[in-house]
């Protein structure tokens, strides 16, 4: 017999040694926002960061966290006994996933609110499935030894909708007076440095130490708030959700930290989505 | 027990490319955790690959590589519809075996 088995080459593709630990400290202690280096100097960085997350991409640890997610979806669980698959309306219809995650924020009339998937994913395992909301609002996101139920099951339904184009229904008067309320919540200016959001994200080319800031007032950057999320993030190897960005940066606004899955949340997911309206999602991505 | 792995392998020309990620926290022992306390080193210690039953890649692996680690191979002498198995063993014991077709 042929043994004409050979192995041509043996590549191992390590992630997370790429990011320095100095990158996320940064961004913990980041107060003040500086003008842009010179182009020259910002676009080198920049760009090897994105020849890096391009080759990350075609293998991007989400995936494992879509698989256990979808495995959350279609079980029967929590005191009722119930699987979001049979239970859960994203928007289209009971157990509907595909597509969901671009339309929305939505309004659920079920809920009376206009909720985003990962509040909307909640409100199902609490209303559906009978988990305790206390539990699941303790510990909404991930660290290095923990990732949250519906932290995989956003990037469940996230990736359900690769490559299919944003649609937030904001035709819809709920969903239009929630748009107009994150609008206000944007440059909202308060706390002990008189931050808003637009702060530092109101302006084009700012950047805070290594990382450049997206001007998320802008139409054509309003995608940045929403591609790549829920994101892997590589410092740390864990998953996070927008949730998880809107609360991180009111901390860095030095406002206090928002209630899980808030109003004020919500409020600015819609007016950030609905900017991006009509741009193709690629599914969840890979941060730094 | 440890989580599924993903398995890709496509046919290229005549090259089979693997790609294989691993959901594994690859604690190196060196971290310590909130309260000062050093967190034990657990990690993947051998992986190994079969092709249709037949071992084509095995190896080494330690407190190098990441967190939920994600492998590349090339392999020849694969074609469509053959079966590739994954192995792989940690240093606590835990280990974990998966499939997938090649397309
Ligand atoms: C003190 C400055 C600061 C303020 C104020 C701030 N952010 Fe951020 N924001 C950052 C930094 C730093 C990042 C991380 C950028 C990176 O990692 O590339 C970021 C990232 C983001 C992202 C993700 C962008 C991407 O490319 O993935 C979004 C969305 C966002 N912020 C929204 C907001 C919103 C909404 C507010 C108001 C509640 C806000 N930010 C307030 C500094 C700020």
């Amino acid at each position: 017999m042929k043994q004409s088995i050979a192995v041509a080459a043996t590549l191992a593709m390590v992630i997370g040694g790429f990011c320095s630990q100095a990158v996320a400290k940064d961004t913990r202690s980041a107060a003040a926002v500086a003008a842009a280096p010179t182009p020259a100097a910002k676009d080198a960085a920049t760009a090897e960061f994105d020849k890096f997350r391009e080759v990350m991409e075609d293998s991007n640890p989400a995936e494992l966290f879509e698989a256990k997610g979808e495995d959350l979806w279609q079980t029967r669980r929590g005191p009722k006994s119930a699987a979001l698959a049979d239970s859960c309306d994203l928007g289209l219809g009971i157990g509907v996933v595909k597509g969901a995650y671009v339309q929305m924020p939505r309004y659920f009339a079920d809920a009376g609110k206009v909720m985003d998937a990962e509040r909307r994913i909640v409100w199902c395992m609490i209303e559906k499935q009978g988990f305790s909301a206390e539990e699941l609002f303790r510990t909404p996101f991930a660290n290095e030894n923990f990732t949250p139920e519906p932290t995989s099951l956003v990037t469940y339904v996230a990736g359900a909708s690769r490559n299919l184009k944003i649609a937030v229904p904001i035709d819809e008067p709920h969903v239009q007076d929630v748009y107009r309320l994150g609008r206000e919540v944007f440059s909202f200016r308060a706390g002990p440095y008189d931050f808003a959001c637009a702060t530092c994200h109101g302006e084009d080319g700012k950047r805070i130490r290594m990382q450049q800031l997206p001007n998320l007032a802008k139409k054509e950057e309003a995608i940045r708030a929403y591609q790549g999320w829920p994101g892997y993030r590589m410092t740390g190897g864990f998953m996070l959700t927008q949730q998880w960005r809107m609360n991180d940066c009111f901390r860095q606004q030095r406002f206090p930290e928002p209630r899980y899955l808030s109003d004020t949340v919500t409020s600015l997911l819609t007016y950030l989505t609905a900017n991006a309206n009509g741009n193709v999602y690629k599914g969840p991505g890979i941060k730094r | 027990m440890a989580d599924p792995m993903k398995i890709r392998a496509q046919m290229k020309g005549d090259i089979c490319d693997i790609k294989i990620l691993m959901s594994h926290p690859m604690e190196t022992g060196q971290r310590k955790d909130s309260d000062g306390k050093v967190v034990p080193a657990h990690f993947i210690q051998s992986l190994s690959v079969d092709l249709n039953g037949k071992t084509v890649i095995s190896g080494q692996t330690g407190t190098s590589i990441s967190r939920n680690p994600v492998f590349g191979f090339k392999v020849k002498g694969a074609k469509a519809g053959d079966k590739v198995t994954v192995n792989w063993l940690d240093n606590k014991g835990d280990k974990r075996t998966d499939e997938a077709t090649v397309s």
